[in-house]
């Protein structure tokens, strides 16, 4: 009963069995959280990584992650590259072009903060936070494509803690640290430097 | 924002007759533009009259930003340049900064240099040929392709730490030597990539699909590519035999032994075919390097932290996986560039899509496309 252990659920077997009681949340959570299709929105260098993450070698596939180019078939929006003025009005059209529920992950510094193009440029968005509510950051120039393969289970563990009613959605922001043995896990709202949720 | 229909509009031929014309946005973020590239076409039924590429996208002002870094701090700003070939960017700048400054570079590390630029190269032209092969519907390359790509990354993490920003050519030198144990493994990619590429050869180009698809599909001819400035693979599948590391040659290259593929037709499938033909030869340049180096120092002695040349300018290229990738630089005499310009060998490649677009269906654009091998790093800078 391993699908009625992860929802958290009881079996009421006194009714004759085959009912299954769990709240709405659990049930959406979980079946959101299995097969996160990633819309790639890669616009420089980490593209190579967001495509080397789905290919031979890390295979994301396992984790039930597929490069969909195609917002409207998509769950989560992978913004992998550095985002200028000229494309930012094309990035936030394409979110808003996705179907709810859905959530972005910033890979890499330049869509974390602007990265190595924060100083001494004209022409560069600094951070991609600055127009999408971004769930989880992936610091790295490039990162690895493991990392973004954490990105992803990161973002199941967030998941798990939604709800599907509106006014809970959002309710914090994951940051992937830099180095491993930090503990870290999701943080309310109001915790995060940049409040995380109205932006 | 992959492909909409942005307009139509009543358009009459030359025989007197009324066509609709169908203007047909595509991009900045589609699969097939090869990064950020938008391409407006205007098509009359399937057939492109005129596509526009409209570039800028990526803009980062990497030269502008030069203006306000050291010699030095200028390095890791030209890996995002070119990011499937960063050694490219790396080296043709620390080329250039070394004519301006008269900085002498030690044999071995020209030899380093050679080899991880060769390396690139068959990485590059990976990426190239798989995602060409994956525009045309033929997705089990690219993943064949990028299964070579992936070994050479390899070798470069255990080189310089990084997978795809090496920051590993700096002016002077490179930044580490060979690990242990990295010249076999790169020996034994050379061997096994050979074979890797014949089956690829036989795989796609072999392909009666592809040659439908490729053959005679954006035909360059030789005098256009050189009018044009086209370089590299570009020009080279059109027959120009043109290759800096063998007719301005620099480095070592002069030592090695190997040939120059070139196309004969100009078109989709003689640019594509000469990427798979070049890697043969990098694997010769590459053996033939790691047999010849001996070993010194991979740096040299008594460079200056600060480097600040004399007043003057220097311009300096070299082949790069995309064709001549040049840097030019003008020094005031302070620590840092009055200004960089880099001479972009895939914006020169870019500038043919609208002539070779013309008269082919919508879906050969992005096969041209594919073919011209764009990275908008360094076509927007």
């Amino acid at each position: 009963m391993a699908l009625v252990d992860r929802l958290g659920t009881a079996l009421d077997t006194g009714q004759g069995g085959g009912i299954i009681l769990t709240s709405v949340d659990a049930l959406a959570n979980w079946s959101r959280g299995k097969s996160l299709w990633a819309m790639p929105m890669g616009t420089a260098c980490c593209a190579m990584e967001l495509i080397a993450a789905s290919f031979n070698k890390f295979d994301f596939d396992r984790h039930g992650t597929f490069p969909r180019p195609d917002p409207r078939h998509t769950d989560v929006m992978v913004v992998a590259g550095t985002i200028t003025r000229k494309m930012a009005p094309a990035v936030k059209r394409l979110y808003e072009q996705m179907a709810d529920p859905k959530w972005v992950i910033a890979m890499g510094n330049c869509a974390v903060s602007g990265g190595i193009f924060y100083y001494d440029t004209y022409s560069v968005v600094r951070g991609v936070d600055e127009f999408l509510p971004v769930d989880v950051y992936i610091a790295g120039c490039p990162p690895r494509p493991e990392s973004l393969q954490d990105a992803v289970l990161r973002l199941r563990e967030r998941i798990a803690t939604e709800s599907i009613s509106p006014d809970r959605r959002r309710e914090g922001v994951l940051t992937l640290p830099l180095s491993g043995d930090i503990s870290f896990g999701v943080r309310p709202g109001g915790d995060t430097p940049d409040g995380g949720d109205d932006r | 924002m992959g492909l909409t229909v942005e307009s139509r509009e009543c358009i009459e031929t030359p025989e007197g007759g009324v066509v609709e014309e169908l203007v047909v946005n595509i991009g900045p973020s589609h699969p097939s533009t090869h990064g950020v590239c938008r391409v407006i076409a205007h098509l009359d039924g399937e057939i492109v009259t005129r596509a526009e590429p409209v570039i800028g996208y990526l803009h980062r002002g990497i030269e502008k930003m030069a203006e306000n870094r050291t010699y030095l701090q200028v390095v890791p700003l030209t890996d995002r340049l070119d990011y499937v070939g960063s050694m490219y960017a790396n080296w043709a700048y620390c080329r250039a900064v070394e004519r301006l400054a008269g900085i002498r570079v030690p044999e071995r590390a020209e030899y380093l240099r050679v080899v991880v630029c060769e390396l690139q190269r068959i990485a590059s032209h990976m990426m190239s040929i798989g995602s060409a092969a994956a525009d045309s519907g033929a997705a089990t390359m690219f993943i064949y392709a990028f299964d070579q790509r992936e070994r050479i990354i390899e070798l470069f993490e255990a080189l310089c730490g990084a997978r795809l920003t090496y920051n590993y050519v700096r002016p002077g030198g490179v930044s580490f030597d060979l690990p242990d144990g990295w010249t076999e493994t790169a020996l034994d990619f050379c061997r096994t990539h050979r074979e890797a590429l014949n089956e690829m050869d036989r795989l796609y180009f072999g392909n009666v699909i592809t040659r439908g698809r490729l053959k005679g599909v954006g035909v360059l001819s030789a005098d256009d590519a050189v009018a044009w400035g086209a370089s590299g693979p570009v020009a080279r599948g059109s027959g120009v035999n043109w290759d800096l590391r063998k007719h301005d040659t620099y480095s070592v290259y002069p030592r090695f032994d190997f040939d120059v593929p070139t196309g004969s037709n100009g078109d989709c499938y003689d640019r594509t075919r000469v990427r798979l033909y070049e890697c043969y030869e990098s694997c010769r340049i590459v053996e033939q390097a790691l047999a010849q180096m001996e070993p010194g120092p991979i740096r040299t002695s008594g460079m200056p932290r600060l480097l600040a040349p004399r007043p003057g300018d220097a311009y300096d290229h070299i082949e790069s996986a995309r064709g001549s990738l040049g840097v030019y630089l003008v020094s005031d005499g302070s620590v840092r560039p009055y200004r960089m310009k880099v001479r972009s060998p895939a914006f020169c490649n870019l500038a043919l899509l609208p002539m070779l677009a013309e008269g082919h269906m919508l879906s050969d654009l992005v096969v041209i496309l594919g073919s011209l091998d764009p990275v908008f790093g360094e076509v927007d800078r």
